[in-house]
């Protein structure tokens, strides 16, 4: 017996891993060097979640899969090219910073009253999914508050696989302290899941998926609202990156402990 | 055998399918998207694979970006406004208007150049009016000026042009998706195969298998530049109109720099040099409003060195005191390598078949004497827009003679046609040498084509000499040996040490701006390779290779990609540093085994690159 799903991921865009990123001063507070020219993706933790939550839906028919962007839309146009041919889905934008100097809690507000205004969304078959993390921020906070805000208590960080069962129970993987795992079993929706890596490789590129996805990017671009994440409640007192020196040197086929002693005698340098 | 099923091949239908977006393919969909509904709301026509819809038109483009594209541009930007009459550079990024332009001849002050006794003869009497060993031109002619024109940052003008596409929401372009070769049926085009993904290096089935889709459509508009495979397919099943060739090339390798704090130069400064590092060598630098500057040479096929460089020279002509002055306390921030069209008119292709057109600048569209080759592009793809709009009004099917008096003729009769035919024979001097070269340019601009230097032309392969002959006098056959054997067993190209050997000093790196070539790459391409894609250079056959002693594909490689086998055979190709720059295709001294108008090295369609969209 299938379950019907109705799957909210969670996911934004974070700059190209490659990109030389600098923190400046903006109006508005720290922000990144030319953040709007710099190539971005979608961040990978949300893109696990919704790759997961594509799979998820395909094995659960008459399961739907909404993506939920809080990004500046310009940007997450551009990255939307590539994303919709990988797995079908809904999008649903707001207009907004994707930096992530923004406030976990004005991020999670959005998020939570995107998902709320969902149409045709049935909330008894919800499963909110995003990343346990964010690329651009660590403080795995705003899927918990997305949750509490959405009055889910069923939350779950961390996870690595989930298997629907025949009467719509959830058993869970999560990850713990350790690098052990655990495993709950969960009666049903709704649930709000946080997750790791998953474990599904990224999608091929589907033209087919592409077009069908794009009839309803575009208008969803459109109709974007304007999202208030001005972090009125946060100030930063310093914003750096780490220091780095780089030397790349191109070896092939060197032995690991010849690595492990060279990179050793770097670090100790 | 394996008892897996295999996925079938898919299809799918459009009304249009456009390969590569560039310049090119920019002015296409911006005319045409504009076009495709009515003032009242309806279209201008029906899709006829979506009956009720305006025309499905979709377009892939190789790169993971549309930003992704290589070439620090200065434009007169004459088609560019016309398609953007309100154009407000100030609103796109790393753009301004060209506010002054100097074109300077380079002595060498290092004195490793090889230079001809005409041309140190003119440098013995340049060298006391020169300052920083340079002398800046008194006058640009005419047909090389700039004035009212723009200067760009190629990737942040696709991104504005692909933003504005898809906002309209009439057009889809669809990065990261490499078109692996035309769906031909005999002389006609019925649409595109995209590439194998979960594939292996060969291209066999590997975990995660899809083959590549076919998309089916009335016309396929090719835009995938000099090197893409769809254009090269083309040219090698319907060959190119007779008499015409692609010969000539350049590789043109750029990065962006962060100017240091106290440089004077202004945002919109426009300096091109010549002279250095070698005579037939070409620089530019083009100054952002941000204080970055897009800055690079020109390596062209007929420069004979067999151990090309692009990136050694690159670093030895920003350090020459002219440049240097300006570039010193500079920072990297981007850098990237392609490969340039230099045939110009005499390359043109087949533009239009059944089924098919083609435009910018694998069309043959670069003007060869103006040195400008984005707004022609934009232009033939206006025009191509234009022929369609009309062939759609008059539900006119996409045949060559419907394609040919539509576009075609609108081509050659517009500006663009006429200023390429004058410009067709205006480089040809080059084949013969420097000086020639520069006095066929002058001639040609002087008598807008009416008067050409004559030369022969020879195939891209058939200049290149031995290496022991070339640098007769500088290494014994001897020592050259023993260096082959070194490098060899290191894996290592020639050029450093054959350079070190002619007087280059070293590059003293300062992890900044001077930086290795795998820095390089790494700081400024951010080069990167998708999983489950085969390999897209490959080479037709390995015996040619194996008895080759000048392995120039492993000299000249932008992305240190192609290195020498330390076994021997053919060299090894590593798709992650790969910045598809496609200069392996015409820097190889072995003739493809069935056709020898082309060289041992086979250049298809690949995923990942550069990922840097400032270039």
């Amino acid at each position: 017996m299938s379950n019907e799903f109705h799957i909210v991921v969670c996911g934004s865009i974070v700059p190209d891993p490659l990109q030389t990123l600098e923190p400046v001063q903006g109006a508005q507070g720290p922000e990144l060097k030319n953040e709007m020219m710099l190539p971005a993706v979608l961040d990978p933790w949300a893109g696990h979640a919704l790759y997961e939550a594509a799979d998820l839906a395909v094995k659960n028919p008459g399961s739907k899969v909404w993506l939920v962007s809080l990004g500046p839309k310009a940007k997450l146009q551009q990255v939307m090219m590539n994303i919709a041919q990988k797995v079908p889905f809904e999008l649903v934008c707001a207009d907004g910073s994707a930096s992530g100097f923004t406030d976990s809690f004005e991020v999670a507000k959005v998020l939570a009253q995107s998902i709320e205004g969902i149409q045709g969304m049935d909330k008894s078959k919800l499963l909110v999914f995003g990343g346990w993390q964010s690329a651009s921020r660590g403080s795995c906070a705003v899927m918990q508050m997305v949750g509490e805000m959405l009055g889910i208590s069923e939350q779950f960080q961390g996870v690595d696989k989930l298997t629907a069962g025949g009467g719509g129970a959830l058993e869970i993987m999560e990850r713990i302290e350790g690098g052990a795992y655990q495993v709950s079993v969960c009666t049903g929706t709704p649930a709000v899941l946080g997750w790791a890596t998953g474990e599904l490789p990224e999608p091929p590129n589907n033209p087919q998926v592409g077009m069908q996805n794009m009839r309803l990017v575009m208008p969803a671009l459109q109709q974007a609202k304007p999202a208030n994440v001005q972090g009125s409640s946060l100030t930063f007192q310093s914003v750096e990156l780490p220091q780095q020196r780089r030397e790349t040197r191109v070896v092939k086929d060197m032995p690991v402990d010849d690595m492990a002693r060279e990179i050793a005698e770097w670090l100790n340098s | 055998m394996s008892d897996t099923v295999q996925p079938q091949r898919q299809e799918m239908e459009a009304d249009i399918v456009c390969v590569g977006f560039g310049p090119a393919t920019g002015g296409f969909l911006t005319t045409l998207s504009r076009a495709l509904m009515n003032e009242d709301g309806t279209p201008l026509t029906e899709s006829k694979v979506m009956p009720g819809m305006p025309p499905q038109v979709i377009c892939y483009e190789r790169a993971d970006d549309i930003g992704f594209g290589v070439s620090g541009i200065v434009t007169k930007g004459r088609s560019i406004r016309e398609s953007f009459p309100d154009l407000d550079l100030a609103q796109m990024p790393m753009a301004h208007e060209v506010t002054e332009e100097r074109v300077a001849y380079l002595l060498d002050p290092v004195g490793a150049s090889r230079r001809s006794a005409p041309v140190k003869v003119a440098d013995a009497a340049l060298k006391f009016v020169a300052r920083n060993h340079a002398v800046e031109l008194p006058w640009i002619p005419d047909f090389l000026q700039k004035h009212d024109g723009m200067v760009l940052s190629m990737g942040q003008f696709n991104q504005w042009v692909g933003t504005q596409i898809m906002g309209s929401g009439l057009a889809q372009i669809w990065p990261g998706t490499p078109v692996a070769e035309p769906l031909l049926n005999g002389r006609a085009v019925e649409g595109v195969r995209l590439v194998d993904q979960g594939v292996d290096k060969q291209g066999n089935p590997d975990a995660g298998y899809m083959p590549g889709m076919d998309v089916k459509a009335a016309l396929t508009v090719v835009g995938d530049g000099p090197v893409g495979a769809v254009g090269q397919h083309l040219d090698r099943e319907l060959g190119l109109p007779e008499g015409n060739h692609q010969r000539e090339w350049a590789i043109g390798m750029k990065m962006v720099v962060q100017l240091p704090e106290d440089c004077e130069l202004k945002p919109g400064t426009v300096l091109h040099t010549l002279g250095y590092p070698e005579p037939e060598i070409f620089g530019f630098l083009y100054v952002y409003p941000d204080m970055s500057a897009s800055l690079g040479i020109f390596v062209p096929s007929w420069f004979d060195n067999p151990v090309r460089t692009a990136y050694r020279y690159m670093q030895h002509w920003m350090m020459h005191p002219y440049l240097w002055k300006h570039l010193e306390g500079g920072t990297l921030r981007s850098w990237g390598a392609k490969s340039l069209q230099e045939s110009g008119m005499q390359g043109e292709p087949f533009l239009a078949g059944d089924g098919f057109a083609r435009i910018g600048e694998g069309s043959g569209s670069t003007n060869v004497l103006t040195g400008s080759g984005v707004d022609e592009a934009w232009a033939t793809g206006v025009q191509l827009a234009e022929a369609v709009i009309e062939l759609m009004r008059e539900a006119k099917p996409y045949t060559k003679e419907n394609l040919e008096a539509a576009y075609v003729q609108r081509r050659k009769k517009s500006w663009v046609g006429k200023e390429a035919e004058q410009a067709a024979k205006a480089r040809d001097g080059f084949t013969t040498g420097f000086i020639p070269g520069m006095l066929g340019m002058a001639l040609s601009g002087i008598t807008r084509g009416g008067v050409n230097m004559p030369s022969r032309s020879r195939k891209p392969w058939e200049r290149i000499p031995r290496i022991e002959d070339y640098f007769k006098g500088v290494v014994s056959e001897q020592e050259l040996m023993q260096l082959r054997k070194e490098c060899q067993a290191k894996g290592a190209s020639l050029h450093d040490a054959l350079m070190n050997k002619a007087g280059w000093p070293e590059v003293p790196l300062d992890g900044k701006l001077l930086v290795s070539h795998q820095d390089a790459l790494l700081m400024g391409g951010k080069v990167v390779a998708n999983p489950g894609y085969a390999d897209h250079v490959t080479f037709a056959d390995s015996y040619s290779c194996s008895v080759c002693t000048e392995q120039v594909c492993t000299e000249i490689c932008s992305g240190q990609a192609i290195s020498i086998n330390p076994e021997g055979g053919a060299p090894l190709f590593d798709r992650e540093k790969c910045v598809h720059c496609g200069a392996c295709l015409w820097n190889c001294s072995k003739p493809h085994p069935e056709d020898d108008e082309h060289t041992n090295v086979r250049f298809g369609a690949g995923s990942g690159g550069l990922h840097s969209a400032e270039n």
